[in-house]
């Protein structure tokens, strides 16, 4: 709306439309109040003692302590599982972009939808489908439990997202470029290389970013697969729930530690990771 | 693949070797050779973690496999469906949750992710901070999620029951009763995933053109009137898609109701889905066979979802 017809209209419609715009800054921020909320009290119970946590009066005003997490970090073990969701999440995401941006780029540069879908199936596969003969096949040859298996499940995620956010993000380059460095004297994979790869940097950050988020917090695969020894954060709280299910200030500094990692990520990449999560959605 | 793409990937694996004065001689050549080389390590992958274990689910569930790995199994043919499809005790209510669950959550996240990003639709100040924390909720750990809302919905600890009392309304079980469980989890299901239904929405939003409304507006169309019948049957393709993708996910559901109410759904079973059920077959009771035939039921009913929805919404390039 435009501050001409604003001023255009009688007084009586200016003042009905400031009103409206001021009951929608209200219902935004009632909203944002809505998805915030509960993160925001996970985090103050983070830094309350056990008996100030299980008391709902006890608000956001308190003196903090930092008791639950040298409980957390003593135990040890939800860090370890961070190191070992770090370096899951690297190495997957790393493989899966070797192998997801070359074909999607062949993909939406050749406009081979039919190829493409392919990734549907794996979206739509139930994992567990797929978790059952993994465990029957890894089981016999005594890998569950090892990194190797954490990574390469991990892939089966990856790879389908990484080539689907990548496919909308190449078919969106200009094919001129490429063509003007072959006739330049470039190779066909040279002007991928050096022409291409470049240009789609920010989208393969995204794509990986995301990747890597969705590894982090992927439950299933490592419930199935990992063992004391190579946990990762999701199965660390799990099971931290069991063993320690009256102590809410422990969990939640737990649960703290492993948010603090994937707020950032959404502050940092805000519009980035927007713009990977809506991929193929937004061309009409 | 069809025989062409077949041949294109043999020229490839000849290609990988050094061209040796078969270098290709046009562009275009050199263009499908280099086509297949990138698309061939991903093609592997995708046949080697998908199709092969997807074959292997289907073989299994025609076996009596039980117990150990390795153990000796016999093809029994169609038994393992016969008592997935005539129990009534725990398959069938699963499917009936399983339904439950994904309509009502993916319907409410429907329509208040719509309301959201029509409310959101011009720029405000503050965009990209509410922006923010709504992606906050869908890239957070789910375990972690389930967790916060354990701690909120406490029956007799949580904020939750004492916002309730303090307005005068009765306390809840919420996660603590078999009746309540369902409803909550589809209700934490809803607060984690619309954003993403409305963050969807507003990409698609963006590439509208502005003529349409414009024209509606000229001729007096009010504000209703310019939603129902100008911007919704245009963003109808973008509503389709994260309707796809919102029931596809939701039909899956299984980190935050395995988090929550542990294996089995609970003690009565009140939480347990498809996906909740197939899982402790699988991991908790080694019932390999009758697990993998509960897979390719629940597989093929995802399909069916998905190409129902997809043929409704007239949406052949994106899920």
């Amino acid at each position: 709306m435009t501050a001409s017809h604003a001023t255009a209209a009688p007084r009586g419609r200016t003042g009905r439309r400031r009103g409206l715009a001021w009951l929608r800054g209200a219902a935004i921020t009632v909203v944002t109040l809505i998805f915030a909320l509960p993160v925001v009290w996970m985090f103050a119970a983070a830094f309350k003692t056990n008996a100030q946590v299980t008391d709902p009066r006890v608000g956001l005003w308190f003196s903090p302590t930092l008791e639950n997490f040298r409980t957390i970090v003593e135990d040890g073990q939800i860090l370890r599982s961070m190191g070992n969701s770090l370096l899951v999440g690297v190495v997957s995401t790393a493989l899966s972009a070797v192998i997801a941006v070359p074909a999607a780029w062949a993909v939406g540069r050749f406009r081979m939808h039919r190829t493409g879908s392919l990734v549907l199936v794996a979206r739509i596969v139930p994992a567990i489908s797929l978790l059952v003969p993994w465990y029957y096949l890894f089981a016999r040859i005594g890998l569950v439990g090892s990194y190797t298996v954490l990574i390469l499940s991990q892939m089966f995620v990856s790879v389908p997202l990484i080539t689907w956010i990548m496919i909308s993000f190449f078919a969106g380059l200009p094919v001129e470029l490429e063509e003007a460095g072959r006739t330049d004297g470039l190779s066909a994979f040279g002007a991928f290389w050096r022409i291409t790869l470049p240009l789609a940097a920010p989208g393969t950050a995204t794509a990986s970013l995301l990747a890597f988020v969705f590894s982090w917090n992927n439950f299933m695969f490592a419930l199935v697969f990992a063992d004391d020894r190579t946990q990762t954060v999701p199965v660390a709280l799990f099971n931290f729930i069991s063993y320690a299910s009256t102590d809410w200030g422990g969990l939640m500094a737990a649960a703290t530690l492993i948010t603090v990692p994937v707020v950032v990520a959404a502050v940092i990449g805000q519009k980035h990771l927007v713009a990977g999560l809506t991929s193929g959605a937004s061309k009409g | 693949m069809s025989t062409t793409e077949v041949r294109a990937t043999a020229t490839v694996q000849d290609s990988a070797r050094p061209p040796r004065g078969r270098a290709p001689r046009t562009v275009e050549q050199a263009n499908r050779r280099l086509k297949w080389a990138m698309l061939t390590p991903a093609l592997a992958f995708v046949g080697l973690m998908i199709v092969f274990p997807l074959a292997f689910t289907i073989d299994l569930s025609l076996t009596d496999a039980f117990g150990a790995v390795n153990a000796e199994k016999r093809h029994v043919g169609l038994r393992n469906f016969v008592d997935a499809l005539s129990d009534v005790r725990r398959f069938w209510p699963a499917v009936k949750r399983t339904v439950v669950f994904t309509v009502g959550a993916v319907a409410l996240e429907m329509v208040l992710g719509l309301a959201l990003a029509m409310l959101m639709r011009k720029p405000f100040r503050g965009m990209r901070w509410v922006r923010t924390v709504l992606i906050i909720p869908l890239l957070t750990t789910p375990v972690a999620i389930g967790i916060l809302w354990l701690l909120i919905l406490d029956p007799t600890n949580g904020v939750a029951n004492h916002l309730l009392a303090s307005v005068g309304l009765p306390r809840m079980e919420f996660l603590g009763s078999v009746s309540q469980s369902l409803p909550t989890l589809m209700l934490i299901d809803v607060w984690q995933w619309t954003p993403m239904v409305t963050l969807l929405l507003l990409a698609g939003l963006t590439t509208l053109p502005e003529e349409p409304e414009e024209a509606a507006l000229v001729d007096g169309a009010n504000a209703w009137q310019r939603f129902r019948h100008v911007v919704l049957p245009m963003l109808g393709p973008t509503i389709g898609t994260a309707l796809v993708l919102r029931a596809v996910d939701a039909l899956k559901t299984f980190d935050i109701l395995y988090a929550t109410k542990g294996p089995g759904g609970g003690s009565d079973f009140e939480t347990e889905t498809l996906n909740v059920y197939a899982y402790g077959l699988t991991f908790d009771y080694q019932e390999y066979g009758l697990a993998a035939a509960v897979l390719v039921l629940f597989t093929l009913f995802i399909v069916g979802v998905v190409v129902t929805l997809r043929r409704r919404s007239g949406r052949k390039d994106a899920v």
